[in-house]
């Protein structure tokens, strides 16, 4: 007589041997499904071909581009100043955060510092400009996986955070207000204790995402263990920001790597999560949204007073040299490398937008799982096409 | 039957139009108020919006614009779709729902067929629309649409079970398949000897009431269980490519076959047309033209909890949702209809 596990094993082996007949007997011919560029899941144009098995995927390859505007070469024919009208559109729903980075390289090339009002409020809108990205990822992610209604709260409470981040820059969708050496305009009257109300409104939406997602059950058998990334594949791929931090590596370039924001002065936390799953992903940037409102109340308690604009020449010619600045944006980690000959435009910019790297990895993620987890990861990843494709 | 006094001195063609023209209002009708009050007011207001506000007071009569808009379409086909079969698909969907208001009784003498098998009927005819979204998907050539015909039929099968098997429950408490008799039982049973509002079955068959929400919910493709047509997957599944008045058939489908659904959940769990009003015997002719809005009232509160749910809950997906079907859904019916039969048995 057998022991029990090996007639389990018996059986497990003589069920490998029907399931193979059964294979070769019904030969099955695989499908390749077009998904996208123009696809309800792809919020924009990110075109992936899927080889389906079934409804198991098999391989899965993004093709990116169609949606390219050159934006690293239009910034050589543009004076300094103008570049940041162009690098607005990247992320187009935090669109103050990508013209951060490349303002603090110029300002590096020149030798300039922004005066500490300015540093302050910089940092206002660039956090501002997180939480008005990944409120509309909450809402989002409930959306690709079939809750119609978190992404419609999503839409009106991210309407506070816009109103505010337009009474402050007059632009809603693309601000264009960082400027070398400073930014436009001093704060509107008034403007603080209106943002503490909006912040209060953000964190209340927090909440209410909070009971209606993460804690409903549906939500949590579609997203945990989907798209499961281990720390060492998400760092190889070059993942960054919160799809990093949500496979447990503890890195923030606002702590690690602070240049030029003012976010070592504030008192916040870094949040990880071990699994590395869709519902870590998701878990990370609501937590995310939290400490950003708690950081925009610190801020505006402690804005500090003085001029926001340094002393710059009118027209601005950048001496000759390289720099690469980079800085924790809504979507990951996003640099610019500026290389300046000395005259009044770039001579080469080069632009490391996170999604284009938090894209990368999906044909290592995609493979063997099931059409709808395809959504549910894409979901998860967060990407806006603008920063692939810039 | 009463019926056949004022019926029965109609010819055979007068009466039978009478019957169509009282199923298409019962199902159109129905179909509009549900859109109206549900998909346009309702889930505006889970939305902080305001929903339609310009067509009619309210934007009541916003559907008919909606209607006039859709029949104005295009009637598009695809380049190498199955043309007969992409033209059928709707109409069969459609006629599902029309098969089963057939058994639906709107008051003592209000009905369309009072077969002694109504309910067994009515199960039978629910799956013949899961051959029409098969023929939508398969007729369409679209890849989108073959997965999600594929999901549909897979999902339509797996909930049938349990669907009709909680219905089971209420044959086995009521002694009888006739619909007219479900409502009659409810009507005149007792509460431990008190039969001041009868004994919805909804009381004491409470697990198969919720059974029976749930599978119906997943008959009708509705969120949760919308992978079928799954729009941020699939696009719109077996819908994708439909326009113009094809798609309406559809979209009408979906609303009709929810009120039809409903219609038969409140026969069978809340007491049909019949309501506990003082004062009116089972048999009363009143009963012929309060019933029909009795029922409509209890289907508008059904459908306000498919519709609610529909628009608060993420979806399943097509693994889980079968899980659900045959691992929680099927045992819990077939304990249900053990615990009813036993029950029986002893009292």
């Amino acid at each position: 007589m057998t022991a029990i596990s090996d007639r389990e094993q018996l059986s497990y082996i003589a069920a490998q041997a029907a399931d193979a007949r059964v294979n070769v007997e019904i030969e099955t011919e695989g499908m390749t499904l077009n998904i996208g560029p123009q696809h309800p899941a792809t919020h924009g144009t990110l075109r992936i071909v899927a080889k389906l098995d079934g409804e198991q995927v098999i391989a899965a390859d993004p093709i990116m581009g169609y949606m390219h505007r050159g934006y690293e070469k239009l910034a050589e024919v543009r004076t300094y100043p103008q570049v940041t009208t162009l690098i607005n559109r990247i992320d187009w729903v935090g669109s103050f955060a990508n013209e951060v980075p490349f303002i603090l390289a110029a300002e590096k090339l020149m030798d300039v510092e922004a005066p500490p009002r300015a540093a302050w409020i910089r940092t206002i809108l660039f956090e501002m400009s997180r939480i008005a990205n990944i409120s509309l990822f909450l809402g989002d992610m409930g959306l690709q996986v079939g809750a119609v209604t978190p992404a419609f709260f999503a839409f009106r409470d991210r309407e506070h955070v816009l109103n505010q981040i337009e009474a402050a820059t007059g632009g809603r969708f693309h601000p264009n207000f960082d400027r070398i050496g400073g930014i436009k305009d001093d704060l509107p009257a008034g403007w603080i204790a209106e943002t503490k109300r909006a912040m209060k409104k953000i964190r209340s939406f927090c909440d209410e995402i909070e009971g209606l997602l993460q804690g409903n059950e549906i939500f949590e058998a579609r997203c945990r263990g989907i798209g499961v990334i281990p720390a060492d594949v998400g760092l190889s791929y070059g993942l960054s920001g919160a799809n990093i931090r949500a496979s447990g590596v503890d890195w923030d370039t606002r702590r690690d790597n602070p240049c030029g924001l003012v976010h070592n002065e504030l008192d916040w936390k870094v949040w990880t999560h071990p699994d590395g799953d869709s519902f870590a992903r998701f878990w990370v940037r609501l937590q995310e949204v939290r400490e950003s409102t708690k950081m925009v109340d610190q801020l505006c308690d402690g804005l500090p007073s003085g001029p926001v604009m340094a002393k710059v020449p009118r027209i601005i010619k950048v001496p000759a040299g390289e720099a690469y600045v980079e800085t924790e944006n809504p979507l990951g980690v996003m640099g610019y490398y500026v290389v300046s000959k000395g005259d009044l435009t770039p001579y080469r910019v080069k632009i490391r937008s996170a999604s284009f790297n938090n894209i990368s990895i999906t044909p290592w993620l995609l493979k063997g799982v099931y059409v709808p987890d395809i959504v549910t990861i894409l979901g998860s990843l967060y990407f806006i096409l603008g920063d692939i494709d810039r | 039957m009463t019926d056949v006094a004022i019926l029965g001195e109609l010819a055979y063609w007068q009466q039978t139009g009478i019957r169509v023209g009282a199923g298409l209002a019962a199902v159109l009708l129905v179909a509009g108020t549900l859109v109206y009050l549900h998909l346009f007011k309702l889930v505006s207001f889970m939305q902080s919006r305001l929903g339609p506000m310009e067509a009619g007071p309210f934007g009541s009569l916003q559907l008919l614009a909606e209607v006039g808009k859709f029949l104005q379409k295009e009637d598009i086909f695809p380049r190498k779709a199955d043309r007969f079969v992409f033209a059928a698909a709707p109409f069969v969907v459609l006629m599902s729902t029309f098969l089963l208001v057939v058994v639906v009784p709107g008051g003592p003498d209000a009905w369309f067929i009072n077969s002694e098998l109504g309910i067994y009927l009515a199960m039978a005819v629910s799956s013949v629309s899961v051959i029409g979204i098969l023929m939508a998907g398969w007729g369409s050539a679209s890849k989108y649409s073959l997965l999600g015909g594929l999901r549909a039929t897979g999902q339509l099968i797996a909930y049938e079970l349990p669907l009709i098997l909680a219905v089971m429950g209420v044959v086995i408490q009521a002694e009888t398949m006739n619909m007219q008799g479900i409502v009659q039982a409810q009507a005149d049973g007792e509460i431990f000897g008190w039969g001041g509002i009868g004994n919805p079955y909804i009381l004491t068959q409470f697990v198969a009431f919720v059974i029976f929400m749930i599978a119906m919910q997943a008959e009708l493709t509705q969120t949760p269980f919308d992978m079928p047509i799954a729009e941020s997957e699939l696009v719109t599944g077996y819908m994708t490519e439909y326009s113009g008045m094809r798609f309406l058939l559809f979209f009408i489908g979906e609303f009709a076959t929810a009120g039809v659904f409903s219609a038969i959940a409140s026969v069978l769990f809340l007491g049909g047309w019949w309501a506990p009003i003082p004062g009116l015997g089972f048999d009363d002719n009143v009963w012929n033209l309060l019933g029909p809005l009795v029922l409509v009232t209890k289907v508008v509160v059904l459908t306000f909890i498919i519709f609610w749910a529909r628009f608060s809950l993420p979806r399943f997906r097509e693994d889980q949702l079968q899980q659900l079907a045959w691992k929680v859904l099927i045992p819990l019916a077939l304990a249900n209809i053990v615990v009813t039969a036993l029950l029986k048995i002893v009292f």
